[in-house]
């Protein structure tokens, strides 16, 4: 037995160790979880910006709601910025300027807010194309892909409860609209909207304060409920992998989690906060203090919504003027472009994967990914859907670009009325065309082998390219491989043709000790006449 | 565990972890492999301790952080010592969010690129291979677990005394009821309810009333010689508030159309905006009737209306019809006429609910 010392520095985190495992017997679990393995590739890392993004939008949201005040009291503005002294404004618009001129620091965290509230959102788009196209969403996953889309409306609505917030010109003329929205529900809609707003628009002052808690408190407790549920099924599940080398639907292939893993994790947290970081403090966002406070008779020409809302704008400008009258009944032509038919955008990819298991009679459990190329209908049916959105998206500023451009007002909304019919349909049909030509120049490296590039002339004139054969070939100089889903390699530097890339940017650091290949040596040693080169003439 | 590479997945011989000759490593791929996981590559970047190339990168993690502090140090320093309140004239101000952006930014950066690079390229890399253990549990335990819920059944009764579940029922479904009668309750308002000054319900009417003068933004009445011909003004309710919030239904344009426009105007009028019009003046709702948005950019020179929120257009010489755009019905014409002192005022409330249509609308 050692003699103790009062503290022995040393052994402290053996002990602290020893006290939580006595308590929790945590030393197994714990292991499991830093072994626990993660498949890496690029793409997997678009959702993890969202999730970024939204910590950025609790910590910065939590610094704004210490200086915002959701009040619709009538208040003179006193504050630092004079060009707005004077002014009769609401009490909501006069602490949001507070916060932009007389909080220090108040207006990066306000610009932070807002550009993390665009990149979560598109973070979110672009993950869910990615889990689109390779087919994450299959069996076992469905049900996460559900929760995807409840993640992607409910970040919707909270981005746009936060957008109404300020109560400047902008973010009511926005509250206007979705007072006209909800009107236009038939049977109840004018009870909602009255009882939501507490009265005739603008209502007594209730939008902003009801609005300001399902803002901060409600959406974000069920979006982080959501968030949880979401990683937490990605890690029961664990996480989908590429085909490759090794990979096979029962296991998983990549790197552990720690450290490894976590550490670059970390690292891309702190890449992601930084471009927040810089958008929110050299480009300027929402600057409320351009728009003045909401007045019901003024608005101004370009007055666009944040991006992810653009598209049911540009759905609500193409939508012809059809107004069904009947019976003294009115069901206004806002109610198809804004009820209708994003209740059809909600419905339809939360159904699609059942749909496609079911079209497909697949009832596999599925873990490695698809390329989009090998799953033609399904990525022409993605491309239909992102050149719909496009085109109602582009819609939605056909103003700004008609005047950026010079271009007929009308004649945009004409382009937006055919191009949402036509441009869906033919996206799908290029699209599908593009993803059958890439299969086939796969299958054709795979038989015949890599273009090196050589130009070789025949004795009877003709001249033909040498290829390189990916295996052995037979005596027509076609290799027997089979496709395995996943990258073939195209480039003859692919290959390891060329030498490895020389470290050092502006001067070499090391040489390669042992380059198995250089330069200076055949790239691949000679096999035999026969199989290294290949006669295009014979294909 | 320098250089620790184990590249064939075949090694399955368990290690001892009692054993005195094991590294530590030997541990961790022991361990692993109870997790069900096969570390089968695990290549240290830099076999040979302390190269040129492993000092360079250990240099370029080193600035990296070392930026991070500096950077962040320069944050803290703007935001204390940066002139930051508001001032109009001075550049300095206008410096600051930008600059707390620059230093914050950049300091992140270099935290996230140093620790990127000591993760990326200074660790072994690795490629371990664990097991799924995919689809349904074995049949024995959800035969087990089906029993268990069956026995619950059983347990309760549910099938022998039918009642008993019957009337719990029937006792929460009001219960469900009183915790949602309050919270939606609580919201609810007639929008058929008649506002208090007379009129109708809110949705069908507007803060105009006969002989309400048509006033400026700041309450000014309006005389026929302050609007040119070709010339328009938004116009309010002549009452307490009335270019407020309160009335958002009420904004009015009013239009000095030119002689020959308005004599087109005459000619097409609707039966109901007969005698509407004063003179060469009309007046018509700034409420747009597809949205609600302010259609108030007026184009002089072929007289429309323009929705700036939807582009929906209007013809202001042809009872403002709406002839482009999603919009489907005419802006109400407010009728106005002169009163005695020779100020314009309201003959009426508008004939038709103005704004974007709803339900109940006629």
């Amino acid at each position: 037995m050692r003699k103790r010392r009062t503290v022995d520095v040393r052994a402290m985190p053996g002990t602290a160790a020893n006290a939580v495992d006595e308590r929790l017997q945590i030393a197994s679990p714990l292991r499991a979880l830093f072994n626990k393995v993660f498949p890496d590739h690029w793409s997997f890392l678009l959702g993890e910006i969202a999730l970024f993004s939204f910590i950025i939008l609790l910590l910065t949201g939590t610094f704004l709601t210490l200086f915002f005040d959701p009040s619709m009291e009538e208040v003179v503005y006193n504050g630092s910025y004079t060009p707005l002294r004077g002014v009769e404004m609401s009490r909501a618009f006069e602490t949001a300027l507070n916060l932009s001129f007389d909080v220090r620091g108040g207006l990066i965290m306000r610009q932070m807010h807002h550009w993390a509230a665009l990149v979560f959102m598109a973070s979110i788009v672009i993950h869910m194309l990615r889990v689109f196209f390779t087919g994450a969403f299959r069996k076992p996953r469905e049900m996460n892909w559900v929760i995807g889309i409840l993640l992607f409306w409910l970040g919707f609505v909270e981005g746009f409860a936060g957008y109404g917030l300020p109560d400047d010109a902008l973010s009511g003329t926005g509250l206007r609209i979705t007072h006209a929205i909800i009107l236009s529900v038939p049977v109840v809609g004018t009870w909602v909207a009255n009882s939501l707003f507490g009265g005739e628009f603008p209502g007594t002052g209730e939008i902003i304060p009801r609005l300001y808690i399902a803002h901060v408190l409600l959406i974000p407790a069920i979006l982080l409920g959501l968030i949880a549920a979401h990683v937490g099924l990605v890690f029961k599940q664990k996480h989908a992998q590429w085909p490759g080398p090794g990979r096979t639907e029962r296991n998983v292939v990549g790197e552990r989690m720690f450290p490894r893993y976590a550490i670059k994790q970390g690292g891309f947290f702190a890449i992601v906060a930084a471009v927040i970081a810089l958008m929110g403090g050299l480009l300027v966002i929402n600057p409320v203090w351009l728009f003045g406070p909401y007045e019901a008779a003024v608005v101004s020409a370009a007055s666009q919504p944040d991006w992810y809302v653009m598209f049911l704008d540009g759905s609500t400008r193409l939508f012809p003027p059809w107004e069904i009258r009947a019976f003294g009944h009115t069901v206004s032509p806002v109610f198809w472009p804004t009820v209708v038919l994003p209740g059809i955008l909600t419905v339809l990819p939360l159904l699609y994967p059942f749909i496609e298991a079911r079209l497909t009679k697949d009832k596999r459990s599925h873990n490695l990914l698809q390329r989009p190329r090998d799953v033609p209908h399904r990525t022409a049916l993605g491309a239909m859907a992102v050149a719909f959105y496009l085109v109602l998206t582009l819609s939605g500023g056909n103003d700004v670009i008609s005047e950026t451009f010079d271009i007929s007002l009308n004649a945009m909304t004409w382009a937006g009325r055919i191009g949402m019919l036509l441009v869906p349909p033919l996206a799908y049909y290029v699209a599908y065309r593009i993803c059958l030509g890439l299969q086939q120049h796969d299958r054709e490296v795979l038989v015949h082998g890599v273009e090196t590039g050589i130009i070789r002339r025949l004795p009877d004139g003709r001249f033909i390219e040498v290829h390189q054969p990916l295996a052995p070939a037979d005596e027509h100089g076609h290799a027997e491989l089979d496709y395995a889903g996943w990258v073939v390699p195209k480039k003859m530097n692919r290959l390891g043709a060329l030498g490895p890339a020389i470290k050092g940017f502006f001067y070499p650091i090391e040489r390669p000790a042992d380059a198995p290949v250089s330069p200076g040596h055949p790239p691949v040693s000679p096999r035999g006449k026969q199989e290294e080169l290949e006669d295009s003439s014979r294909r | 565990m320098s250089a620790q590479t184990t590249d064939s997945p075949s090694v399955t011989t368990a290690v001892d972890v009692d054993d005195e000759g094991r590294t530590r490593f030997d541990i961790v791929r022991e361990g692993a492999r109870q997790d069900g996981i096969e570390i089968v590559h695990y290549e240290p970047p830099f076999p040979v301790p302390g190269t040129k190339g492993e000092r360079r990168l250990q240099r370029v993690v080193i600035t990296l952080f070392l930026l991070t502090g500096l950077f962040a140090t320069a944050f803290v320093l703007i935001y204390i010592l940066w002139p930051w309140e508001y001032d109009r004239t001075a550049w300095a101000p206008n410096l600051y969010t930008p600059m707390l952006g620059l230093t914050l930014g950049l300091s992140l950066a270099s935290v996230g690129f140093g620790i990127m690079t000591w993760g990326k390229k200074l660790l072994p890399h690795e490629i371990s291979i664990q097991d799924r253990h995919d689809g349904a549990s074995t049949p024995e335990d959800r035969r087990v677990t089906t029993a268990t819920l069956l026995y619950m059944g059983e347990e309760l009764g549910l099938k022998r005394r039918k009642a008993l579940g019957l009337s719990l029922l029937a006792g929460l479904a009001p219960v469900g009821a009183a915790i949602a009668a309050p919270l939606i309750g609580g919201m609810i308002r007639d929008p058929h309810k008649p506002v208090s000054d007379g009129g109708g319900p809110p949705m069908m009417t507007t803060a105009w009333r006969e002989g309400i003068r048509l006033t400026h933004h700041d309450g000014a009445p309006i005389r026929p010689e302050e609007v040119s011909a070709g010339g328009q003004i938004t116009v309010f309710p002549g009452i307490p508030n009335g270019a407020s919030n309160e009335h958002a239904d009420s904004p009015t344009l009013l239009i000095h159309l030119r002689s020959q426009d308005a004599e087109q105007l005459r000619e097409r009028l609707y039966p109901i905006n007969a005698g509407g019009l004063w003179g060469n003046f009309v007046a018509y709702s700034k409420i747009c009737t597809h949205a609600g948005c302010p259609a108030s950019l007026y184009e002089q020179q072929t007289n429309r209306l323009l929705c700036p929120c939807h582009q929906s257009q209007f013809l202001i010489t042809d009872n403002a019809r709406p002839i482009f755009g999603p919009a489907t019905r005419r802006l109400p014409m407010l009728p106005i006429t002169v009163d005695d002192e020779g100020f314009f005022v309201a003959q009426s409330d508008y004939k038709v609910p103005i704004g974007p249509g709803f339900w109940e609308r006629p």
